[in-house]
């Protein structure tokens, strides 16, 4: 159901007591969370921890067990819930890329408007160009993803998530699979949507990165949010031994 | 006659084992062309057939009903696993005497359904069902996280299917799907089994007719296959090259 | 750059060489590591299905002859009876003869594939297209056309020394069927020696191996298992061309068939019963080796 009251001062996404489980296996036990619009959260953890299920959560690919998550006044836990605007309004990119391999470059952005959102090619065609240019991948539209590196297939993912002109993208630990050197550019791609104002809710191993460009850091252990903070009081004043043991194996 | 079919006609005077007959007597060509013709044909309607019923078998083998399922199994199970002569000669004679008849003039009692009808529903039913598993392959290949990335984009279940699954599906499928109607092809000859008039039967009754015609005919009859063949599989390899994506599939 | 789409594990079967490998029959399984629903659901209804198929088809077996005694004098019980009496002929000497036919047809043809399949690789340049060429021919012709041909141009009889031997006919239509099975062994192992990855070939080459050594002793012991699924599908699909040779006039079931029920008068009812069993025997015979083929590829496919 969409709640049409939702206005911008109140949280943008809102995750209340979430229970999930995949069978016996739970896997986020009463999570709660808060994002605004504008804002940047990183969410870090080890393996295991929930935090690409949590986000999965928020689009409707996974369904929850308990709770409510509500994005812009929608009940994502609801069944009437209508996928099509919620998928409107968040946009996803993924570990694997999944770009789609027989369309090229410029077609995998467009796709998505064309079909789903039915808007006139001339108009879809020039914003997909202009977000080409905008991840730096000018000079690529005509290829396809088989013969772009991972570096540049992740940047235009970015790129086809945008086209869709979310309110809010989720982030799914997108730079694991690449090489170190191609890290940096989907890095920077990242920070450009943060300094423009769009949301973004990331799941990554980045620390570095979290520590620049986020506005909020969460820390997930088996399940449950164990410490939250802004970067500059967590990395330094972490509280409590879990996240102090997790930081320290990684900085 | 002209110089070509002098030729012959002198070639089967000498020796008597070469009677080339259909080159140079026109009533031998005709039946020839028309077994021709006849394979063509089947080939062509076969293949149609099979393709619709891959699809469709594909598409209810994820049917939410057991029933149906277990029948299409039992469908795939059952072509595959006994010989397609055998196939041929069930159809025709085991079913076709429950076959409804109709009469012309009266006397005449004319099945529905020929022999070349059961032909072509033993031979469809026989490929298609390797079709069915050639399709759910290619739609089995395509990986879970790309239909999440078009699901995470906002299309429903019918668009993913359609710009997404289906195009990568069948660019895997054609390999297999070639093999198959290949295949399909070299089956229309056991057709002959059930009399229906396709080219390896008229070059049978050719030689029944002109003993010395054996050998002309088991030759000029190889290289037709092979040539019809030939020919399928090099339009086949083009179609499969022109539609091919690269960096996928190689 | 790397410029792979997708790491091997997401997309399993699109990135193998054994894609390449041309089997209508054989599907290509997918078998996902992370252990994907949608699998095991067609395991489970493979699994699920030998009742089923067995009651639905004998079922159907049944069903037509009590439409068909309702049309005539000769009931259901008679059409059983007399298929009852001609069984133990029909599979003595008919189906036999199908499985006789069938080993040594696989016997023929699997070491002539074989030979043919490694000149097929060979770096003679001749040899090498001689062996693709005649591959090639075999296994694109269609087999019945191969077996006339083969039957009509086969001498009757062998002079060996002072003696003659005469060659009886499924002698003759076991060369005729040997031809595109070997054809189509020979691209197994084309396929197979070529999925073997090329550092093999230069690791042996550096350790002082000849060609023919790294071939028996290293690269054919590595695809010899991979091998194994496609010969044994090749082995049902033969055997399900084996009644061919009943419209050359050699013995088999379905020649044995047409004889029992001539002799029982010709009664249409008939007709159900006995080529419904011939197709029944042939399955019985054939599924279970389609079942344990597909094991098999399963197990290579994890571990190869």
């Amino acid at each position: 159901m969409t709640n049409n009251n939702w206005t911008a001062d109140q949280p943008l996404i809102s995750i209340n007591d979430v229970y999930k489980s995949f069978g016996d296996l739970e896997v986020l036990k009463g999570i709660s969370l808060d994002v605004k619009q504008g804002e940047v959260v990183c969410i870090i953890g080890p393996s295991g921890s929930g935090k690409s299920t949590l986000i999965r959560c928020i689009n409707a690919l996974n369904t929850i067990n308990s709770g409510s998550i509500i994005v812009e006044g929608m009940e994502v836990n609801s069944p009437d819930l209508d996928k099509l605007e919620l998928r409107k309004k968040v946009g996803m990119v993924f570990q694997q890329y999944n770009l789609f391999p027989h369309k090229t470059a410029l077609e995998n952005i467009m796709m998505a408007p064309l079909k789903v959102l039915k808007e006139p090619l001339e108009k879809v065609e020039e914003r997909a160009r202009k977000l080409i240019k905008r991840v730096n991948l000018e000079g690529k539209e005509n290829a396809y993803p088989g013969e772009l590196s991972g570096g540049q297939q992740q940047r235009v993912a970015i790129a086809r998530s945008l086209a869709m002109n979310p309110d809010v993208i989720l982030f799914d630990e997108v730079t694991a699979a690449l090489d170190p050197e191609t890290v940096n550019e989907v890095l920077l791609a990242i920070k450009d949507l943060a300094h423009d104002g769009i949301t973004c809710i990331l799941v990554t191993h980045e620390m570095g990165f979290a520590r620049e460009v986020a506005d909020h850091i969460y820390f997930t252990d088996r399940g449950i949010i164990v410490e939250h903070g802004p970067p500059a009081t967590f990395f330094t004043e972490a509280k409590d031994p879990r996240t102090k043991e997790f930081l320290s194996q990684i900085l | 006659m002209n110089a070509f079919q002098q030729y012959f006609y002198d070639l089967a005077q000498e020796s008597p084992k070469w009677n080339f007959i259909f080159f140079y007597d026109s009533k031998q060509a005709d039946r020839v062309i028309e077994g021709l013709w006849m394979t063509i044909e089947l080939s062509v309607i076969c293949v149609i057939f099979s393709v619709i019923i891959g699809i469709l078998g594909a598409w209810l083998q994820d049917a939410p009903s057991k029933t149906v399922r277990m029948v299409v199994q039992g469908y795939i199970q059952f072509f595959r696993n006994t010989p397609p002569l055998v196939q041929l000669l069930f159809f025709y004679f085991a079913l076709g005497q429950f076959t409804p008849t109709y009469s012309p003039d009266g006397w005449l009692e004319i099945p529905i359904i020929s022999n070349v009808g059961w032909a072509i529903l033993s031979l469809s039913f026989f490929a298609g069902a390797f079709n069915v598993e050639i399709f759910r392959a290619g739609i089995e290949s395509v990986p879970e996280s790309t239909r999440e990335a078009a699901e995470a984009l906002g299309m429903n279940r019918a668009q993913i299917f359609l710009y997404v699954v289906f195009p990568l599906a069948f660019r895997v499928s054609l390999p297999s799907l070639n093999n198959n109607l290949v295949n399909l092809v070299k089956t229309t000859t056991q057709a002959l089994a059930i009399a229906v008039p396709e080219l390896l039967y008229q070059m049978i009754s050719i030689y029944n007719d002109y003993s010395t015609a054996q050998n002309a005919c088991m030759v000029v009859l190889f290289f037709s296959y092979i040539i019809l063949v030939g020919i399928l599989v090099m339009g086949m390899n083009h179609w499969e090259r022109k539609i091919r994506v690269p960096g996928y599939g190689n | 750059m790397a410029t792979r789409l997708f790491s091997k594990r997401n997309m399993p079967r699109i990135n193998q060489k054994s894609q390449q490998t041309d089997l209508p029959v054989l599907k290509p399984f997918t078998y996902n590591p992370h252990g994907q629903i949608g699998d095991l659901q067609f395991s489970r209804w493979l699994a699920d299905l030998p009742p089923q198929a067995f009651l639905l088809f004998g079922f159907l077996a049944l069903m037509w002859p009590v439409i068909a005694a309702a049309q005539s004098n000769f009931t259901t019980t008679q059409a059983f009876e007399a298929l009852w009496r001609w069984l133990p002929f029909i599979m003595s000497q008919g189906f036999l003869m199908n499985v006789v036919v069938s080993f040594l047809t696989m016997l023929i043809g699997t070491i002539a594939g074989v030979l043919l399949g490694l000149g097929q690789i060979s770096p003679n340049f001749w040899l090498n297209k001689s062996c693709w060429f005649i591959t090639q021919l075999f296994r694109n012709s269609p087999w019945l056309v191969l077996l006339f041909i083969v039957m009509l141009a086969f001498p009757y009889e062998i002079k060996i020394g002072d003696t003659y031997i005469a060659i009886p006919d499924w002698l003759k239509a076991v060369f005729g069927l040997s031809l595109p099975i070997m054809a189509n062994i020979s691209e197994i192992v084309r396929g197979g020696v070529q999925s073997v990855p090329t550092g093999q070939w230069e690791a042996a080459e550096s350790l002082a191996y000849t060609r023919h050594q790294t071939l028996w002793l290293i690269i054919l012991p590595q695809c010899f298992k991979r091998m194994i699924p496609p010969w044994m599908n090749w082995y049902a699909i033969l055997t399900m061309a084996t009644p061919l040779i009943s419209l050359l006039g050699v013995e088999e079931i379905i020649t044995l068939s047409r004889q029992a029920m001539e002799a029982e008068d010709n009664y249409p009812e008939l007709l159900m019963p006995f080529f419904g069993f011939s197709l029944f025997i042939f399955f019985v015979y054939c599924y279970p080796i389609a079942r344990f083929t597909i094991k098999l590829e399963k197990r290579f496919q994890v571990n190869g």
